[in-house]
């Protein structure tokens, strides 16, 4: 019986061999494993054998259906292995060929901008506060510290709202900044904290409007984003601290800032910020129009007059506020030649956002 | 204001490169936005960053040379040849100046001509080069008409002075032959922008003051010397002002028997560099002492005042307009003078808008001999509406519209007759006639160094301060701790008390230098945290409707009726809209503030249509809407508008939904949305609405209340614009209302441990049956079992019958504790089927 069985896995090893595709395989794991094969017959006789025979007969016969099945294991896994790389051969593509896109929109770049900007300030503590479009000269201007007739409205051209009633010195007119909310949101506080209000950070995002011809540089609608810090012992040196931290954000840690004397009737000292141009790196371009800086924002401290306006006694309280075109960040930042671009609309435009 | 280098150098020493002084004007606010060369050599190594123009003369080539005899040129009627010497040696210059025609045939000139002289190879101007830029030429050596020609006198386009080209230049007398040009009258010119704080700078004398003090140089005072040859002006004329607040002083003076003429060439070089036209030598003079220490002047010709007076001296008299009263400007004007405006005036009327403009009657002209010299100082508001009033900018107007103080109007007489005098060899009349009924008071500001620690966050002492300070003329006495400090008598733009106290903190930070300050981080306390959840939730309803396919826009929010009629159909009985109107709008398409998003909407598809197969965008914008009963009448309304047309999905090589968008894709997308922002409770019924399709038009209500329209844009209104065939879908809706409603702070269940039940039932019903009511109905027949009910097919057919349809749900049926069994599907089912039936009078199809 054991001869039998070592002959049966001689025999069976030596086919195996002779096996090399897939099919053969199959036909001799019938032959050689399958029901009615030799050595299945030889397990099911296991039965009619003595005492003795039986564990011995039966030891031995396992190991041989063991050794095929490992033998025929290994081949299978070779042939699946080949198959694979058969089948890879055949499966190649155009990788060049363009892939399917989903459809997807974008953010508005004017909108992109702002929330950079709210990003930024809101890491250091800055809230977002909104306000109306539509506003008065007393908000717009007379607690803004200027007067009616003033010089410094000379820079702001303003569209007036025709009125039914006679307004005489406090017309409607739309925003020519979101200063006015500097107004709102403090008189709001300090009305809320008469008794030694806590400090204010925001920023005052919003549309506003110039009367301007609109050409390549202005436009007659801009958004503005507008700055107000006012607590106690709050210096220029916050103020160019803040704003150099800004703008290190918005154009890149090398950014270079210079503050330099300027004029608003609402911050005193002010202050305009320059960043250097990234673009010649200061030697003059066409974007610096030569100058190699370009204007960012507008700065300075609260006005004494206008934070009594808005409620905080000047002696005790300082503050800073400051205020920027996000178009115009918009344009710094893409080289964006014409501002009429963004309310053009134009899908072609828009698309590059 | 451009400031001649040159003049500027006449009141403060200038010991940096005018690079350097620019970008320290530019730090200080007289922000200098071009520097001009005029002559002077440019750095070769660009220093400090200002924008550079003009042109260097090279000191070998361009001497001051002068001509000796004009004599014709053999050839040529229109050119003349010049025997010139440049120092050296003695050149023939052709040149067809018509300035030298009348020294043609002379013979020697006795003096000669000076003038600027480029030798051979010199490098110039192109004068004949139009573009903008600056194109140089190099002379060489060439024959005109026959006669050898290789170098030139100049005219002033030829050297970047201005743009005269008519003539050569012809310098005065004193030009030392042989001098390199550079040297004698090279220049360089700061264009400075001023604003109106520092409007005391409006002048060279006031430029100077603020390059002494921020280049820490002494300014050169100014020094009249007073030569009076005529007889006293007193008793001669008089002066009354009416209302000192209008005219706080008037100063008059006197000079006679002056001859008209041109003014020095370095004066009317000076003038054109700095941006004003020479006229003669009695206007020249007005303008040259205006530009020079800032108060503006005006000359009338006295023997005209004399007349109007009948020979009697005449009385001034400066007033309010009266109701009524012309004036006819010596731009031959006649105006309608406003109450506001403030006259000189003599007893037979106006002779000036006072400050803005001069009478046409009194303005010196030809034959003008004595000139009566007005120095006054007046209101800035009442300036500053005229000028508006009247539309008549000038440089006096400029000046007094941003105040001008008062103590300099004598001072401005004084000079401007000191240089009629040189320039016109006439006769000053001894003393001024001085009305001064106003003077200002120059305020006193006391001051602490805690001050400026608090504000500025550097510690200075108060020696230190009062040292800033002094630097531009402010009179500082220290006491103790605490500066007082009183305002010099040429500047208006410090106030009082707190005021006055931020003023001189700017004058102290902008001496100190701004960028010699610190930076620091903000040490105070964080604010309250309370973020802004509108803007939030608006920004996320972006990012929802961005990732689904939309592209945002951004439209002007200022419009025209006439664009907004176009989103209702021609044949539609209009509404009366009341618009906010803008009093002074830019342009005739731009008169009033929208009130609908729809048609900004509707104009960017408009737009697009030809750049785009598939167009979908969405804008949140407001609406603009009077409303008389608010403190400010105007209602702002935020709304949400989105707009669909075109293809599915764009043209691709795959296979591409290429199936026009229609209502559905726009209700799929608003569903998305919602869902997104979880909110329920959402109902679309049938309705119409002007501007949409009226079998295809949609309310969408939540809660009951009122969200928007959504809809197919009615045929009507498509046809008023210009649009592709493809259907165009649009919903508007109102933001406000969606905000409300947000609900962030949703709940989310717990995922069930057995597993659902699923089936499909079909259902015939008829055709008007809206599907909403249908599945509305299946959800709560079924209960708290059946979970989720979504329709997968509508089908009409033959068999079916006329009238009907057949709607297909797919429903899912989960309990949370326990696995269903056949039985508890089965009568759930039962009991949806027989209230369809009931209600709806519903057949079940298959299930
Ligand atoms: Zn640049």
């Amino acid at each position: 019986m054991e001869g039998k069985l070592e002959l049966i896995r001689r025999e069976a090893l030596s086919a195996l061999e002779l096996v090399d595709d897939e099919k053969s395989l199959e036909n001799w794991q019938v032959k050689y494993l399958g029901r009615s094969s030799e050595l299945m017959e030889i397990f099911k006789a296991l039965g009619t054998l003595s005492k003795e025979e039986k564990p011995v007969v039966g030891r031995t016969a396992n190991l041989v259906k063991v050794a095929l099945e490992t033998a025929s294991g290994e081949k299978e896994i070779l042939f699946n292995q080949r198959r694979i790389n058969q089948d890879l051969e055949g499966e190649k593509i155009d990788v060049t060929l363009p892939g399917r896109r989903t459809i997807s929109g974008s953010i508005h770049p004017t909108t992109q901008t702002l929330r950079e900007i709210y990003r930024v300030f809101g890491d250091m503590g800055f809230q977002i506060y909104r306000s109306r479009e539509v506003e008065t000269d007393e908000y717009n201007f007379q607690l803004l510290n200027f007067p009616p007739h003033h010089p410094a409205r000379d820079m702001q051209d303003t569209f007036f709202i025709t009125s039914d009633k006679d307004r005489g010195d406090n017309p409607l007119l739309l925003r020519t900044h979101t200063s006015p909310g500097q107004i709102h949101a403090m008189l709001e506080h300090t009305r809320k904290y008469p008794e030694d209000p806590p400090p204010i950070r925001i920023i005052l995002p919003g549309m506003c409007y110039r009367y301007e011809q609109i050409t390549a540089r202005s436009e007659i609608q801009f958004n503005q984003v507008e700055g107000l810090a006012v607590g106690k012992g709050i210096t220029f040196g916050d103020l160019k601290g803040t704003l150099s931290n800004f703008a290190r954000r918005m154009f890149g840690q090398e950014a270079r800032t210079r503050f330099r004397a300027s004029h608003f009737p609402f911050t005193e000292p002010s202050a305009e910020m320059d960043i250097g141009c990234f673009l010649c790196g200061g030697d003059g371009c066409s974007v610096c129009k030569g100058a190699g800086w370009l204007e960012i924002l507008g700065c300075g401290m609260v006005h004494p007059t206008v934070l009594e306006n808005g409620g905080f006694d000047p002696e005790v309280y300082s503050g800073f506020a400051f205020g920027m075109g996000s178009e115009r960040i918009t344009m710094t930042r893409h080289h964006i030649e014409d501002i009429r671009y963004f309310w053009a609309n134009d899908l072609r435009f828009l698309d590059q956002f | 204001m451009k400031v001649p280098i040159s003049w500027l150098k006449e009141y403060v020493e200038i010991n940096l490169p005018i690079e350097e002084l620019a970008y320290k004007l530019t730090l200080a606010g007289l922000e200098v936005e071009e520097i001009r060369y005029v002559g002077l050599p440019m750095l070769e190594e660009k220093q400090q960053a200002t924008k550079i123009s003009g042109f260097s003369w090279n000191p070998e080539e361009i001497v001051i040379g002068e001509i000796r005899e004009v004599m014709p040129h053999p050839n040529a009627d229109r050119l003349v040849l010049c025997r010139l010497d440049d120092g050296e040696q003695e050149h023939t210059v052709l040149t067809g100046a018509p300035n030298l025609f009348p020294y043609l045939e002379k013979g020697e000139l006795d003096p000669p001509l000076k003038v600027a002289y480029a030798r051979e190879g010199a490098t110039i101007i192109d004068a004949y080069n139009e573009t903008k830029d600056i194109m140089l030429t190099t002379l060489k050596r060439k024959k005109i008409r026959g006669v050898d020609s290789y170098s030139m006198a100049c005219s002033e386009r030829e050297l970047g002075i201005s743009e005269e080209h008519e003539g050569i230049i012809l310098l005065d007398q004193d030009a030392p032959t042989g001098q390199a040009l550079a040297e004698y009258m090279g220049d360089a010119v700061l264009d400075i922008a001023i604003t109106p704080n520092i409007a005391r700078a409006a002048s060279i004398l006031g430029v100077a003051r603020e390059v002494a003090a921020i280049t820490d140089e002494k300014l050169i005072p100014l020094t009249l010397e007073t030569v009076t040859e005529g007889d006293p002006i007193k008793g001669r004329v008089s002066i009354e002002i009416k209302e000192p607040e209008l005219n706080p002083r008037f100063v008059l003076g006197l000079i006679e028997d002056v001859e008209k003429k041109p003014s020095p060439y370095w004066v009317q070089r000076r003038l054109k560099l700095a941006g004003i036209r020479p006229i003669d030598c009695v206007v020249d003079a007005t303008n040259y002492t205006m530009l020079e220490i800032g108060e503006p002047l005006h000359a009338f010709d006295y023997d005209v005042l004399l007349e109007r007076a009948g020979g009697k001296p005449p009385s001034i008299i400066t007033r309010r307009a009266k109701s009524g009263e012309t004036l006819t400007t010596l731009d031959d004007i006649e105006r309608k003078l406003h109450d506001f405006t403030v006259l000189v005036t003599d007893q037979s009327g106006p002779l000036s808008l006072a400050g803005v403009m001069g009478g046409a009657d009194s303005e010196v002209g030809e034959k003008t001999r004595n000139v009566l010299l007005e120095g006054a100082s007046w209101n800035y508001v009442n300036i500053r509406r005229t000028v508006s009033a009247q539309g008549l900018p000038s440089e006096a107007a400029y000046r007094f519209e941003r105040g001008v103080h008062p103590a300099i109007a004598s001072l401005g007489v004084q000079r401007c007759l000191e240089w009629m005098r040189k320039w016109t060899g006439g006769k000053v009349a001894q003393g001024l006639v001085d009305e001064y009924p106003l003077p200002p008071v120059d305020p006193k500001v006391k001051i602490t160094p805690g001050d400026i620690q608090r504000w500025l966050g550097i510690s200075l002492s108060a020696v230190e301060i009062g040292e800033l300070l002094k630097k531009l003329d402010f009179e500082v006495i220290i006491k103790k701790d605490e500066l007082v400090v009183n305002t010099p008598p040429h500047r208006l733009d410090i106030g009082q008390g707190m005021v006055g106290k931020a003023d001189l903190v700017e004058e102290i930070a902008r001496v100190y230098g701004y960028d010699q300050i610190p930076e620091t981080n903000l040490a105070d306390g964080l604010p309250l945290q309370v973020g802004n959840r509108a803007l939030e939730m608006e920004d996320k309803i972006r990012d929802k409707l961005a990732g689904i396919g939309l592209q945002e826009i951004v439209t002007y929010r200022i419009t025209s009726p006439e664009a907004e009629l176009r989103v209702f159909p021609p044949d539609h009985n209009l509404p009366d809209q009341d618009y906010l109107e803008i009093t002074n709008p830019i342009s005739s398409d731009k008169t009033v503030m929208r009130r609908s998003l729809l048609a900004s909407l509707l104009e960017v598809v408009e737009k697009n249509r030809r750049s785009r197969e598939r167009i979908a965008l969405f804008e949140i914008g407001l609406e603009f809407f009077p409303n008389g009963e608010n403190k400010i009448p105007v209602d702002e309304k935020l709304k949400l508008a989105i707009a669909l047309t075109g293809v599915r999905t764009h043209h691709s090589w795959q296979c591409a939904d290429q199936d026009l968008m229609d209502f559905y894709d726009l209700k799929g997308l608003i569903e998305e949305l919602l869902a997104d922002l979880h909110i329920e409770n959402v109902s679309y019924t049938t309705d119409t609405a002007p501007s949409y399709h009226p079998g295809k038009c949609a309310r969408i209500e939540m809660d009951g209340k009122l969200l928007g329209f959504m809809g197919e844009i009615h045929p009507k209104v498509k046809e008023n614009y210009k649009l592709a065939e493809a259907p165009l879908t649009v919903a508007i809706l109102d933001m406000e209302t969606l905000l409300n409603k947000v609900d962030d702070l949703f709940n989310v269940e717990s995922i069930p441990d057995q597993p659902p039940v699923l089936e499909d039932l079909a259902l015939v019903v008829d055709d008007d049956v809206p599907a909403q009511t249908v599945q509305s109905l299946i959800l709560l027949a079924g209960g708290e079992t059946l979970t989720e009910v979504s329709l997968f097919d509508v089908y009409r057919g033959e068999q079916l019958g006329e009238g009907k349809k057949s709607l297909a749900y797919s429903l899912v049926y989960q309990h949370p504790k326990k696995t269903l069994t056949d039985k508890e599907v089965a009568a759930i089912r039962e009991s949806i089927v027989k209230r369809l039936e009931k209600e709806l009078g519903a057949q079940l199809r298959s299930w």
